[in-house]
């Protein structure tokens, strides 16, 4: 009994060590890393010249309608915004079709759940790419499951439409990525702060790639534009608890705070960043996750705080207006949001790319793509057919008292996508 | 004297969160061996009622205070619901305790998701706490200050209860030998049901604080369970003393580090902190004397 009871504890912190572990590793991203594409680039030439040999003008699919996969989370933590690019997809999916369908064909939606696992979404786009032979699959949201889902989609060279702004740094030939790269929300995002005369920032962030990458970028590019960097956090995105680093930013008084944090976390972070006394009046914060269904769940007033991204319900267009419309007399009176606009987009672009290239198959597709357009609700999309991603614009909003953006500050026009932010002479990823 | 203020203060706060989540489990571990990895979604009841009193109440400042007795007596009751079902088949098999609440935890999380949805719920400060006191130059939020005094309040009566009552008497009797608690007449099934309530309890006031942090969210009892069992390994199971400087230890500890370093290199260190503790003192800080032959 006596020699149990003192090793009670120490198999008790192991269990502990064990169960945090299993814990923690479900939602972080790997690092990105360019040589993985790289190396499975080779795997799908092989495969692309055996089927040109096979096939010349088949098509790839046959009969009167095209199976599309939608693969995004129903269920677990992720459901709560995937379900919104769900949504839209499927009202993407029910216009084409009522319009004719893509090549004449309907589209037959083939839904799989993701489970907010990315082992699961590697599952199922394998079963989605391999059983269903779906044409093309539509969803991801976390970079962890993208980057699941990258080995897969390459090996059965398939094609997969991935609509979330991330951290960049890829460029697959089997993925299109319809939302921002960091040229397109976080680079915007810093021109705003120079043209606003910010002088000292305050980096806040999620312990994990993207805002690790994010804040990279920032703080180089802060270099260039002569703007001082007067403190970089992290909480793990399991941590809620921001009192300690909000003290810091309370002491620096820097004249903006650039917010990478995700999920829950924010919650915790603009609470206590409320509490401390702090506000738009003194240190506002820009954020890249804050969006129209997030504003009004923090508890706290955000009224005059800013955020970066490539849409939101606000922009004056008459594609927005019809969007907007039809989004909410199919499902109500629900804000719409830059990733479900972005997920819209790709399927809108995948037809068109079809159209063009008047065929299904993955290598007449990518032949096709480069320069394809859509009038998008953001505005006016191309496609970029050297990396898969689309010039889209950078557009700043403010909060205003119905959890709207107002619209300050615009690219202007759209930004040319560059993942690896190449024609930028400041940007050293080794450093 | 900024740099040393203002950790030891937001860290006593966190603290005292940490210790209304591990009273309850240095309770029920020490007197019946479970270990109930389920107590971090009773914070999540406890934050959820603060939401709730909220909606129904719309003055801040009167409901977060209304919200406390309620969200102890609903994380009470749903405690002994969990012992009930659960937990008294497992007595003294703290593996197999750990493994059932682990799988209670993840059922109490969906069902959050489930009726509350996935998005969390926001929980307004109320007025007279958003305000800040100057402690040596730090502007000290008034909330951490209600935090710690909540935590005082709730140890201050716990500490009563066993001290003064024969109820008291009877949770110190059984946490030291059960047996022979029993051959003097004490129920100990009725005993170690209250014991449940209590802890359950404690950790649905501890919610409540919570809530104003981060305010609700399914899965806000996951990022508080840990740290609370390091703090009932550290304090020594079983009693109050060790439980309390532990918390307090481990949340000044905590913001320290993280001044010092960050977040995440933060949470690093303490866990290799306590681990070494342990290593120097198995039983942890302090032991109960128990009276067992064995």
């Amino acid at each position: 009994m006596r020699a149990k009871r003192v090793l009670q504890p120490l198999v008790l912190v192991l269990a502990l060590a064990l169960f945090a572990a299993a814990c923690g590793g479900s939602d972080e991203p790997e690092a990105s890393s360019a040589t993985e594409t790289a190396s499975s680039e080779s795997t799908t030439t092989e495969t692309e010249t055996e089927t040109a040999s096979e096939v010349s003008d088949d098509i790839c699919v046959e009969g009167d309608t095209v199976k599309l996969g939608f693969l995004n989370s129903t269920s677990g933590v992720m459901a709560i915004s995937e379900q919104t690019v769900r949504d839209s997809l499927t009202l993407a999916a029910e216009e084409i079709n009522a319009d004719g369908g893509i090549l004449g064909k309907q589209i037959e939606v083939i839904e799989e759940d993701g489970q907010s696992e990315p082992t699961i979404f590697a599952e199922k786009i394998n079963k989605l790419l391999t059983e269903d032979e779906v044409a093309a699959v539509f969803g991801g949201w976390t970079s962890a499951s993208r980057k699941a889902m990258l080995p897969v989609v390459e090996g059965a060279n398939g094609l997969l439409f991935y609509p979330v702004q991330y951290e960049g740094l890829e460029a697959s030939p089997n993925i299109y990525y319809t939302g921002a790269t960091t040229n397109q929300q976080i680079i915007p995002a810093m021109d705003f702060l120079a043209s606003e005369g910010v002088e000292t920032l305050f980096l806040a962030g999620s312990d994990y790639v993207f805002p690790r990458t994010a804040n990279k970028i920032i703080k180089q590019y802060a270099e260039e534009l002569g703007i001082e960097i007067v403190g970089e956090e992290y909480v793990p995105l399991s941590s809620d608890d921001w009192t300690t680093q909000v003290a810091k930013i309370a002491e620096a008084q820097p004249d903006f705070v650039f917010n990478t944090i995700n999920g829950s976390s924010n919650v915790g972070f603009i609470k206590a960043y409320d509490e401390a006394g702090l506000g738009p009046d003194n240190s506002p914060i820009i954020s890249v996750s804050i969006a129209e269904e997030e504003a009004p769940s923090m508890g706290v007033d955000l009224t005059g705080q800013y955020a970066s991204w490539n849409y939101f319900q606000s922009v004056q267009s008459d594609t927005n207006s019809t969007f907007i419309e039809a989004f909410q007399a199919k499902y109500g009176d629900r804000p719409t949001s830059d990733p479900m606009q972005a997920a819209y987009v790709g399927l809108y672009l995948y037809r068109n790319i079809v159209e063009k290239a008047e065929s299904f198959c993955v290598e007449a597709v990518n032949a096709a793509s480069d320069g394809v357009t859509f009038d998008a609700p953001e505005g006016l999309v191309t496609i970029d057919g050297s990396n898969h991603h689309i010039a889209k614009t950078g557009v700043i909003g403010q909060i205003n008292a119905d959890n709207q953006f107002d619209i300050v500050w615009t690219s202007g026009e759209p930004i040319e996508p560059d993942p690896f932010l190449e024609d930028y002479a400041w940007w050293d990823p080794n450093s | 004297m900024d740099a040393l203020t203002t950790p030891f203060l937001t860290g006593t706060a966190t603290g005292a969160i940490l210790l209304m989540a591990a009273l309850g489990l240095t309770l029920t571990f020490g007197q019946m061996g479970v270990i109930n990895m389920a107590n971090g979604e009773f914070l999540m009841v406890g934050a959820y009622v603060a939401y709730l009193t909220q909606q129904v109440i719309s003055s801040a400042g009167v409901s977060i205070i209304i919200a406390i007795p309620i969200a102890f007596v609903v994380a009470g009751l749903l405690g002994l619901v969990l012992e009930a079902t659960v937990i008294r088949w497992m007595y003294d098999r703290p593996l197999d305790t750990l493994l059932a609440t682990v799988g209670v935890a993840l059922v109490l999380q969906q069902l959050a998701k489930d009726i509350f949805g996935a998005q969390g719920d926001p929980v307004v400060l109320p007025g007279w706490l958003d305000a800040r006191i100057n402690v040596f130059g730090y502007e000290w939020p008034l909330r951490q200050l209600f935090t710690i005094l909540l935590a005082v309040a709730s140890l201050a009566l716990l500490n009563a209860l066993l001290r003064y009552t024969s109820f008291g008497r009877r949770i110190r009797a059984t946490v030291q030998n059960r047996q022979l608690a029993e051959t003097q007449g004490v129920p100990t099934r009725n005993v170690d049901r209250m014991t449940f309530f209590l802890g359950s309890g404690l950790a649905g006031v501890g919610g409540v604080a919570i809530s104003l942090i981060s305010g609700t969210n399914p899965t806000l009892g996951t990022s508080y369970i840990i740290p609370a069992f390091l703090v009932v390994v550290l304090g020594g199971v079983g009693q109050l003393k060790g439980t309390v400087l532990a918390a307090w230890g481990v949340g000044v500890a905590t913001a320290f580090l993280t001044d010092w370093t960050s977040g995440s290199m933060a949470q690093v260190m303490t866990f290799a902190l306590v681990v070494a503790m342990l290593t120097l003192r198995p039983q942890g800080l302090f032991t109960v004397r128990t009276r067992s032959l064995a």
